[in-house]
């Protein structure tokens, strides 16, 4: 049997025994949850108090509890444990937004930038993707980034396997008042993305099958343990809730865990896999400006959720996000397209689009954190660097990263974890009181840099060995003739566009 | 009978095909061609990568006609093609040795 159908077949086969093991500790749960002991009247005061922590989106239970810091058994007010709605509708806006990055966003970005016979290959990656790190984050990738039962900074737990427990409650670790199950679909929405975006490098010459095996280990053995670092409550680069954090770094919307990690993994990757055939001799010009254009603006809109959205509630952090997103994106367009009329006498709509992108990416860790002010300086800085990392860097070095996944997003999540560093204020959002005032301000850019080198360090190192692993037993690229004709043709079987001549 | 080939700038079309029409001619074959002469190509740069783009859309017309109107229709061809830059194309003529109207089986000059 062919290598690849062996390893879906078993994987196939383990979700399913799994899923049957998962569902008798449901029912368990749910009788468990049953005997509660006698109910206890709450006063006025804390009535109104846990109202009051929905319009502050804090915790409702803080007026609940005793001297002793715990909730009296049996003591609860009309909203605890439910989610609430104005906090909950954002979020399920804003998963839903990030799903739009992926699809149809980053796949007509993607997508307009490739060449005509390859167009439809990288919307079935995107696609593929989606559908498979849903299956991947619903059995264990969730519960490995957001669970604790592992007690470990660097992976979650095993408590949430196949979205056990993950019900419309909130679960307080991350957010009073949004719905266990629309936060984990939310972060559902980072993971699918991730990868999406990495593969933008190896474009044109991968195998279809190869890209969803090398997604598969990817998500597991790289992502996951990342994201935890950063975000999980106890993660080991959780700077801003986890006391007791390795490394104090603060990463609001993914600098790390989705722009270096997928930046700095599409040039590891792009490397095995080796440059197209005809890199540098053949023109490979971009075949739809205009889909990339489409695909731009929906990423831009998209990314209020991915930025906004992050702060888990609407509230004044998530107005500040979305304000300092806007700015950002909107000065790094143009500057991104302001330097290539110094330089060459023309500013191009794709360097728009490459600004845009580079300014969003830029102030994702720093959208929570920074001012008015800090964001335009992002937004400047947020242009400048990736434009000379893509179109001076990337021509001194030779590799073939297809779509500047490296020069956009590794280098722009790096250039804006330094600036948030830097310009992360109290004032913004006063959670960076809770465990780092002794570093903020002063030398918080000292923690991102720690942050940084790690997270290089695991991407690198993890995409290498994958890599290395799925060339050896897979094989990554199709045969010479395939890529030559095309993957639409030879891995899905259509074109993307048919025009019929003949009337 | 001579078969005259022009090669045109494409948005010069329109005002060939006019003065073509003034100068009696009734019938052209239109091809859209690409290629480059003294004019050479442009320079595209999409981010980093910078392509030259050798061949420029042309259009191709092929026109047979009674040796009495060849001046004629060059004439034509020149008055609608001609801005005076680089790249208007160019005019072939060629020595063309039998013409078939399919559908009556003409041949020769009844047929042009």
């Amino acid at each position: 049997m062919h290598p690849f159908r062996r390893f879906l077949r078993g994987f196939l086969l383990a979700l399913w025994f799994a899923g049957i093991a998962a569902l008798p500790m449901d029912a368990q749960s749910t009788a468990a949850a049953g005997s509660d002991a006698p109910a206890l009247a709450p006063s006025i005061e804390q009535r109104l108090a846990s109202l009051e922590a929905y319009i502050g989106n804090s915790d409702p239970s803080m007026a609940l509890k005793g001297k002793d810091g715990q909730v009296p058994p049996g003591l609860k007010t009309a909203v605890s444990g439910l989610p609430g709605p104005g906090h909950n509708t954002w979020m399920m806006v804003s998963a839903a937004l990030v799903l739009f990055m992926t699809l149809p966003g980053l796949s007509l970005f993607y997508g307009g930038l490739v060449r005509t016979k390859n167009a439809l290959s990288v919307v079935a990656w995107c696609f593929g993707i989606t559908s498979l790190v849903t299956v991947i984050w619903w059995a264990v990738g969730y519960s490995l980034v957001f669970g604790r039962s592992f007690q470990s900074p660097f992976l979650g737990g095993t408590e949430y396997f196949f979205f056990r427990g993950v019900g419309s409650a909130p679960n307080p670790d991350y957010s009073f008042w949004v719905s266990h199950n629309v936060f984990a679909v939310y972060e559902l929405a980072f993971a699918i993305i991730t990868p999406a975006v990495l593969i933008g490098s190896v474009v044109e010459r991968m195998k279809f099958s190869s890209v969803l095996v090398v997604v598969t280990l990817w998500l597991l053995a790289v992502y996951c343990p990342l994201a935890h670092m950063v975000w999980g409550s106890n993660g080991y680069m959780n700077g801003v809730w986890n006391a007791g954090a390795g490394i104090q770094a603060i990463d609001f919307a993914g600098g790390m865990v989705v722009e270096m990690a997928s930046g700095f993994s599409a040039l590891i990757l792009c490397l095995f896999v080796g440059p197209r055939l005809g890199y540098g001799k053949t023109p490979m010009p971009p075949h739809s400006l205009i889909l990339a254009v489409v695909g731009t603006g929906m990423l831009w809109i998209g990314w209020y959720g991915f930025n906004a959205g992050s702060a888990l509630g609407s509230d004044g952090i998530a107005a500040n996000a979305f304000m300092t997103t806007t700015l950002a994106a909107a000065v790094a367009a143009g500057t991104w397209a302001g330097f290539e009329y110094l330089v060459r006498g023309k500013a191009s709509v794709l360097g728009f689009c490459s600004g845009a992108v580079a300014g969003l990416v830029t102030i994702t860790p720093a959208c929570g954190f920074v001012d008015a002010t800090g964001a335009m300086v992002v937004g400047v800085l947020g242009g400048a660097v990736p434009f000379f990392a893509v179109t001076k860097v990337k021509a001194w070095l030779g590799y073939d990263d297809a779509l500047d996944v490296l020069g956009v997003h590794g280098v722009g999540g790096l250039v804006g974890m330094l600036l948030t560093g830097v310009f992360a204020t109290v004032a913004v959002n006063p959670n960076l009181a809770t465990n780092l005032t002794a570093v903020v301000g002063q030398t918080l850019w000292r923690e991102q840099l720690k942050g940084i080198a790690l997270t290089l360090l695991w991407t690198t190192l993890g995409t290498a060995l994958i890599a290395l692993f799925v060339k050896r037993v897979f094989g990554l690229r199709p045969s010479i003739e395939a890529e030559t004709e095309g993957l639409d043709l030879n891995h899905h079987g259509e074109e993307a566009y048919i025009f019929d001549e003949k009337s | 009978m001579k078969l005259i080939i022009a090669i045109i700038k494409p948005f010069k079309l329109n005002d060939v095909k006019e003065s073509l029409a003034t100068a009696g001619i009734e019938g052209m074959t239109v091809t859209d061609v690409k290629g480059f002469g003294r004019q050479k190509g442009h320079t595209e740069i999409y981010r980093g990568s910078e392509y030259t783009v050798d061949f420029l859309p042309k259009v191709k017309l092929e026109i047979a006609v009674s040796d009495e109107v060849v001046g004629a229709v060059i004439d034509a061809i020149v008055k609608g093609a001609k801005t005076g830059k680089i790249g208007d194309g160019k005019i072939f003529v060629v020595p063309l040795e039998g013409i078939v109207r399919i559908r009556t089986d003409e041949q020769g000059e009844s047929a042009v």
